[in-house]
């Protein structure tokens, strides 16, 4: 009789193995960007074809189907990125740095553009670009934590320092979010308060909410496609830096 | 395509702005993706190179 004491290899641990992640991962990429495709045209002809004007607002209403996603995306990408420092600093899983530091620029693109599809369709709703109210204000603030988070990994050389650094600091910039989120029913502010999202469900007719579902996802799953192709480059970035190191090591002999 | 009324302006502004904005992350990304994997093969050559020599 033997005893096993193998480690059993469930999926979370296989999911630590770098080469295992790109190669199990690898085969999502196409069918995700083929439906985000889909899902992007499908949606445009929602918006522009198949939706009417609202009552109040008039089509003006139409910016409201990239505004809300990339808003939504914003907060969802911080969302992923402090679960992913949960999983460096908690677990110390290989992937969860990886993940972090993919998400980090694509969180900052996504809350620039909400920002600017905001103030778009602030001019013309409420006659200014801009309002130092509690929900654009904690906007900003994201974006200038997700461009700190972006700088800070690029200070160190030493990723797995730079890791645990910047999941501290991720973190921290998570209270950020609930204050977002909160922002328009804890201050008095120009921006409508939770439309989507809210106990009783949705507050707009199925024509005006079926073209913003369909932004929503396609928005969601192209931050999944570029989100998995980045960490495979930061995977494949980890691997150069390694084979460098050896090469090096090997010219000095 | 349907009318975009009094302040189409904006609503042209809103979606260039953002599909362009899309544009050039997808860009950045798959750049980094193919830049990345070129050094990766080159690097890899030079490896194995490194240790077929006696």
């Amino acid at each position: 009789m033997s005893i096993d004491t193998a480690p059993k290899m469930t999926w979370w641990n296989r999911l630590a193995h770098p080469g295992q992640f790109v190669a199990w991962t690898r085969p999502l990429l196409w069918p995700l960007a083929i439906l985000t495709i889909a899902l992007f045209a499908l949606g445009l002809w929602f918006a522009f074809f198949n939706s009417p004007a609202d009552y109040q607002m008039g089509d003006t209403v139409r910016i409201m189907y990239v505004h809300v996603p990339t808003a939504w995306l914003s907060q969802f990408v911080y969302a992923t990125m402090a679960l992913s420092a949960l999983g460096t600093l908690v677990w110390r899983h290989p992937m969860a740095d990886v993940s972090m530091k993919a998400a980090a620029p694509l969180g900052a693109a996504f809350t620039a553009m909400a920002l600017y599809t905001g103030s778009l369709w602030g001019r013309p709703t409420w006659g200014t670009f801009w309002e130092w109210d509690g929900r654009m204000t904690s906007t900003l603030v994201l974006l200038f934590i997700y461009l700190g988070i972006v700088a800070l990994w690029r200070a160190f050389d030493d990723q797995l320092r730079a890791a645990r650094v910047v999941a501290i600091f991720t973190l921290v910039g998570a209270v950020n979010i609930p204050i977002i989120k909160f922002s328009v029913d804890w201050w008095s502010t120009l921006h409508q308060p939770a439309s989507v999202f809210t106990p009783e469900g949705p507050k707009m007719p199925l024509s005006i909410l079926m073209p913003l579902l369909v932004m929503f996802f396609a928005f969601t799953f192209l931050f999944a496609t570029l989100q998995l192709l980045a960490m495979h480059t930061e995977v494949r970035r980890r691997r150069i830096a390694t084979l460098e190191r050896r090469l090096a090591q090997g010219a000095g002999r | 395509m349907i009318g975009l009324g009094a302040h189409a302006e904006f609503i042209v502004a809103a979606y260039a702005g953002v599909f362009a904005g899309l544009a050039l992350l997808v860009g950045w990304t798959l750049g980094a993706a193919y830049l990345t994997r070129r050094r990766l093969d080159s690097l890899g050559e030079r490896e194995r190179d490194r240790s077929a020599r006696p």
